[in-house]
C-alpha cells in the first residue's frame, strides 16, 4: 500500500465530513427520524438545480441555501401530508422524497446543457477527486472541501452546543420540552435545515446515499453502547471518524484481492461503518445480541439448577431413594426439557458442591440443603400467599410460584411470610419449612 | 478514480422537434409506435403491480421497506456480475443480474427485520442503517467491478436511474410475468394478507403462519421491485410502490377497491408519464411517472372522497353547523324556562342571547333566520323572536339530551356538577339516536320521556 499526501486530505475530508454528520444523526436517531436524513438528502437534487439555475454557478454559498430551503420543504412537507393526510409518516417520507427527486431530476435534465451537475455524482461523491480542488487559506493551499466541510462541522457543533438542553429534551420528551417553553417543532425544523445544508456540504465530497449512512450507522451505534446523551454524542463520533479514515484504506488495500486496482473510497467508507455496526450489534456489552445470549443462558441455567435442588429436597423429605437416571427423567418430565439439559443441571448442582453423588444417586450437601430449604420455603409461602390472598385455586397456584420463587430475593420472602405468618402448611397440605 | 456512467436522458423519442402535433399525441397514446408501445406498457402493466402490492406495504406501515429494497439490491447487481465473469460469463446477463439483486434484496430486508428484533433501534434506524451500508457497500463493489480488466460493466449503473426509454421486448415479457404472479398471488392471498396487515396478533392467535406470509408478501415487493430497478429506477420504484396506495387510501375505507385504485393510479401514471415522455424530448420517464403519479396523490389528498382535505373540511362545517344550532335551540329553552312559566308569549330577546354565548352578533343573526326559515321562531320586531310550538319542542328535546348527559356523567362518571357543562357539550352532538335511546333507558325512571329535567348546575354566564 502506498500512501501520498492525497491520502491524508482524503481521510481528512472523509472524518469532517463523518463527524459533521454524526454529530447531527444522534438526534435523529433519538427522534426517530433516521429516514428523514434519508429523505432530505435525495430531496435536495432540485433545490440545487434551481439553485445552479438561478445563481449560474455553483459557489458554496448559493447551494447551501438552495438546500437549506428545500430541506426545510421537505420536512414541512412531510409534516403537513402526515397531519392533513394523515399518511403514515414512513409513506410521507416517501411521497415527498421521491416527488422532490424526480421533480430534481427532470430540472437536471432539461436544463443539462446550462446545469453542470452529475446526478452520479450527487449520488456517489467523488472524495478522490477533492483534494485537488484547492484554495488558499492564508499561506497554504488547503482544499476547498476541507474549508467548506470544516465550517459546516464548526456550525453544526455550534447549534448544537447552543441548543444542546433544548435538543436533548426535545428528543426525548417533546412535550416536556413544550411545558418547559422550548418550541420542541422549531427545534425539529433547526435540525432539519442543518441535515439538508450538512448533506449538500457532504454531496461532493462522500455522495448524498452515503451521507445517510454517516448521519445514521454511528450514532445507531452508539446508542447500543451507551444511555447518556453526552457519551453516545461522543462515541458516534469516534465511531465515525474510524469508519472514514479505515474505509479509505480498505479503498485501497481491497480491490487488490481481486486484481483491480482501487474503487470508491465512499462507498468503502460506509461499507466500513455497517461492519463496525454489525461487531457492535454483536458484542455491545449490555445491549449487544451475544450479551444477553449470555444472560438470558445464564438466567436459565440458574432456574434450571434451582428446581433441580428443589426436586432432590422434596425427594428427601418424602424419604424416597431414586436412581440418578430416575432423577434425570423427573425433572425432564416435570420442567418438559431434554435430557441434556436435565443431566447438565445436576451436574451443575454437583460442581457447585451444592449436592454430591451418593450410591447410585445424588444426595445433597449441607450448603445444599440451606440452599433447597430456603428455595422450597419461599415456594410453598407464594403458593399460600397466592391461595389465601388471592383467592387463586389451590391446584393454580404451583406453576405461578414455580416462576416466582426463583425472582424472590430473602427480604421478600420474609415479607411474604409475615403474610402467613399462622400457615404452617401450603395449600395442597405439604409443610413450610422454617427459615 | 472511476465514475459511473451518467443517466439515460430521454424517452424513446418519436418526435424531436419542439412542435407537437396531435397526430403525434394520438400514435403515443393509442401505441401506434411499436418502441412506445413496448415502454408505455411496461410501465403500465409495472405501475398496476406495483400499486397493488404497495396497498399492502403501505397498511402495514412499511412503505419505506421498499426504499431499502431497493438501495439493499445494489451489492447484489455488483456481486452477480462478478460471480457470471469469474465463471466466463459476460456478466451482463439479465436474469443472472436480477436473481443477485433479489437475493442482496431479501437479505437487506431480513436485516432490518433482525435488527428491529434483536436490539432496541426502532424501524426508522434500522431502516436507514441497512439502505445506507448496502447501497455503499454495493458503490464499492462496481467501483471494484470497473476497475477489473475482464468486464466493462457499462450499463450497471443504469440499474440506480431506471433506462425506460430502451425497454426491449424481453424485458416487457419479464413485466408482464412478474406482474401475472403478482396479481394471481394478491387475489389468492387477499384473504390472509388483510388479516395481516389489519390484525396481525389476531392473525397469529387463529394460527396463520405470520412470519411466512410476512416474507411472501416481501418477496412479492422483492420481485416487483426487480423488474422495475431496470424500468424505472432505484429511486422512482420506491415512489410507484407507495404513492398510488398513499393517493387511493384517500377515496376509500375498503381494502379491495382500495388495492384496484391503486393498481388503477399505478397503472395511469405510467401510461401518461410514458407517453409524455416519448413526446416531449429530454424528459427522464421514470421521473416524468413519478410526477404524475404525485399529482394524482395531491389531488386525492384534497379531494378524495372519503379521507380528502375538502371531504374532511365539509363534514367538520356541517357538525359545526349543527352544534351551533343545538346551542341556539339550547339557549332559547334555557330563556323561556328562566322566563315567567305563566307568560303567555314565549319571547326570546336578541340583545339578551347574545351574551349567552361566545358567539358574535353576526352569527347569531344567521341563526335566528335559519331558525325562522325553520318555523322554530317568529320575528315579532324590535329584535324580539317569539318560539313557535315546533321551536319549543325541538328546544325541549336539545336542551333533555344535554342535560340527560349530564346528570348521566354526575351519577356515572363522577364529574362534579359544576364542570359537567362543558363535558356534557363536547358529547351531545355526536350522540346517535342510539346511545340517547339507550341513555333514557338507563335514566327513564327518574325521567320519564318527554319531560326534560332541571339543570343540575346554575345556568347563565356565571354557572358555566
Amino acid at each position: 500500500m502506498q500512501w501520498y499526501t492525497l491520502d491524508t486530505w482524503i481521510v481528512v475530508i472523509g472524518v469532517l465530513c463523518a463527524t459533521a454528520c454524526a454529530l447531527l444523526g444522534n438526534f435523529l436517531v433519538l427522534r426517530r427520524m433516521s429516514m428523514m436524513g434519508d429523505a432530505i438528502s435525495h430531496a435536495v437534487l432540485p433545490g440545487l438545480a434551481v439553485a445552479f439555475l438561478i445563481s449560474g454557478s455553483r459557489s458554496s454559498l448559493v447551494m447551501f441555501i438552495g438546500a437549506g430551503v428545500v430541506g426545510l420543504l421537505t420536512a414541512v412537507f412531510v409534516q403537513w401530508v402526515h397531519t392533513f393526510g394523515r399518511v403514515d409518516r414512513g409513506a410521507a417520507m416517501g411521497v415527498v422524497f421521491t416527488t422532490l427527486f424526480a421533480i430534481g431530476l427532470v430540472l437536471i435534465v432539461r436544463a443539462a446543457h446550462a446545469v453542470d451537475l452529475d446526478p452520479g455524482c450527487v449520488l456517489y461523491g467523488s472524495i478522490e477527486l477533492a483534494p485537488w480542488d484547492t484554495v488558499a487559506v492564508g499561506p497554504w493551499l488547503v482544499p476547498r472541501a476541507v474549508v467548506v466541510l470544516g465550517s459546516v462541522l464548526a456550525l453544526n457543533t455550534l447549534v448544537v452546543g447552543v441548543f444542546y438542553k433544548e435538543l436533548n429534551i426535545s428528543s426525548f420528551d417533546p412535550a416536556l420540552a413544550t411545558t418547559l417553553g422550548i418550541n420542541a417543532r422549531a427545534m425539529q425544523y433547526l435540525l432539519m435545515t442543518l441535515v439538508a445544508i450538512t448533506t449538500v456540504a457532504a454531496f461532493e465530497a462522500i455522495g448524498s446515499i452515503l451521507v445517510i449512512a454517516m448521519l445514521i450507522v454511528p450514532a445507531a451505534a452508539a446508542h447500543l453502547l451507551t444511555d447518556r446523551l453526552g457519551s453516545m454524542i461522543a462515541v458516534s463520533l469516534v465511531f465515525a471518524a474510524v469508519s472514514a479514515a479505515l474505509g479509505h484504506v480498505a479503498a485501497i488495500v481491497v480491490p487488490g484481492w481481486v486484481g483491480a486496482t482501487d474503487t470508491m473510497t465512499s462507498g468503502m467508507m460506509a461499507t466500513v461503518a455497517g461492519g463496525l455496526f454489525a461487531i457492535t450489534v454483536l458484542a455491545a456489552p449490555r445491549h449487544g445480541v451475544v450479551s444477553r445470549v449470555v444472560v438470558r443462558r445464564r438466567l436459565r441455567g440458574r432456574i434450571l439448577r434451582e428446581d433441580a435442588l428443589g426436586l432432590l429436597y422434596r425427594l428427601e423429605e418424602q424419604d424416597q431413594p431414586v436412581t440418578r437416571s430416575e432423577l434425570v427423567d423427573r425433572l425432564r418430565t416435570a420442567l418438559v426439557i431434554g435430557g441434556g439439559v436435565a443431566t447438565r443441571a445436576f451436574r451443575g448442582l454437583v460442581r457447585r458442591g451444592l449436592a454430591e453423588p451418593a450410591a447410585e444417586s445424588l444426595r445433597l450437601t449441607d450448603a445444599g440443603r440451606v440452599r433447597a430449604r430456603q428455595l422450597v420455603r419461599t415456594h410453598r409461602l407464594w403458593e399460600s400467599y397466592l391461595y389465601e390472598h388471592l383467592a387463586v385455586p389451590a391446584d393454580h397456584v404451583h406453576d405461578t410460584a414455580m416462576d416466582l420463587e426463583h425472582v424472590t430475593d430473602p427480604a421478600m420472602r420474609e415479607a411474604l411470610a409475615d403474610h402467613a405468618a399462622d400457615a404452617a402448611e401450603d395449600p395442597h397440605g405439604t409443610m413450610i419449612p422454617p427459615a | 478514480m472511476t465514475t459511473l456512467s451518467p443517466i439515460p436522458t430521454d424517452g424513446p423519442h418519436v418526435v424531436h422537434d419542439t412542435a407537437l402535433n396531435l397526430g403525434d399525441v394520438v400514435d403515443v397514446l393509442l401505441l401506434r409506435d411499436y418502441n412506445t408501445m413496448l415502454v408505455v406498457l411496461a410501465t403500465v402493466v409495472l405501475g398496476l403491480a406495483a400499486g397493488a402490492i404497495g396497498t399492502f406495504l403501505l397498511l402495514r406501515r412499511r412503505a419505506l421497506m421498499g426504499d431499502a429494497l431497493s438501495h439493499a439490491m445494489l451489492p447484489g447487481i455488483a456481486i452477480a456480475f462478478m460471480v457470471m465473469v469469474a465463471f466466463g460469463g459476460s456478466g451482463k446477463s439479465m436474469p443472472g443480474l436480477l436473481i443477485g439483486a433479489a437475493v442482496t434484496g431479501l437479505l437487506g430486508v431480513a436485516a432490518v427485520l433482525a435488527i428491529t428484533r434483536l436490539t432496541r433501534l426502532k424501524d426508522d434506524a434500522a431502516l436507514g442503517v441497512v439502505l445506507s451500508v448496502f447501497f455503499g457497500f454495493g458503490v464499492a463493489l462496481l467501483g471494484i467491478v470497473q476497475d477489473m480488466p475482464e468486464g466493462s460493466p457499462a450499463g450497471l449503473a443504469s440499474f440506480i436511474q431506471g433506462k425506460t426509454a430502451s425497454i426491449v421486448r424481453k424485458d416487457l415479457w419479464l413485466i408482464l410475468i412478474v406482474a401475472g404472479v403478482v396479481a394471481l398471488m394478491t387475489v389468492l392471498l387477499f384473504k390472509e394478507l388483510a388479516l395481516l396487515c389489519f390484525d396481525e396478533a389476531f392473525a397469529s392467535v387463529q394460527g396463520w403462519p405470520v412470519l411466512t406470509l410476512d416474507v411472501m408478501l416481501l418477496t412479492l415487493v422483492t420481485a416487483v421491485t426487480v423488474v422495475g430497478l431496470q424500468a424505472v429506477g432505484l429511486i422512482l420504484i420506491i415512489a410507484l410502490l407507495i404513492i398510488p396506495p398513499a393517493a387511493a387510501r384517500f377515496w376509500t375505507e375498503r381494502l379491495g377497491v382500495m388495492l384496484a385504485l391503486a393498481a388503477l393510479i399505478g397503472g395511469l401514471g405510467g401510461w401518461i408519464g410514458a407517453s409524455i415522455s416519448a413526446l416531449v424530448p429530454r424528459l427522464p420517464a421514470g421521473a416524468i411517472i413519478v410526477i404524475v403519479v404525485a399529482t394524482i396523490f395531491v389531488a386525492s389528498m384534497l379531494f378524495g372522497a372519503r379521507r380528502g382535505v375538502v371531504a374532511r373540511l365539509i363534514v367538520q362545517a356541517r357538525l359545526g353547523r349543527t352544534v351551533r344550532r343545538q346551542h341556539l335551540l339550547r339557549a332559547i329553552f334555557e330563556h323561556v324556562e328562566a322566563a315567567d312559566a305563566e307568560d303567555a308569549e314565549p319571547i326570546v330577546v336578541e340583545a339578551t342571547l347574545v351574551q349567552e354565548r361566545s358567539w358574535s352578533r353576526a352569527a347569531l343573526r344567521r341563526l335566528l333566520r335559519w331558525a325562522r326559515r325553520r318555523h322554530l321562531l317568529a320575528a315579532v320586531g324590535d329584535g324580539r323572536w317569539r318560539v313557535t310550538d315546533l321551536g319549543l319542542t325541538e328546544a325541549a328535546r336539545v336542551a333533555r339530551n344535554h342535560r340527560l348527559w349530564e346528570i348521566y356523567l354526575i351519577h356515572h362518571a363522577d364529574v362534579a356538577p359544576s364542570h359537567v357543562d362543558r363535558d356534557a357539550d363536547q358529547i351531545e352532538h355526536v350522540l346517535g339516536p342510539r346511545l340517547v335511546r339507550e341513555l333514557e333507558r338507563l335514566l327513564e325512571p327518574a325521567h320519564p320521556a318527554g319531560t326534560v329535567p332541571p339543570s343540575p348546575h346554575v345556568i347563565g354566564p356565571e354557572g358555566g
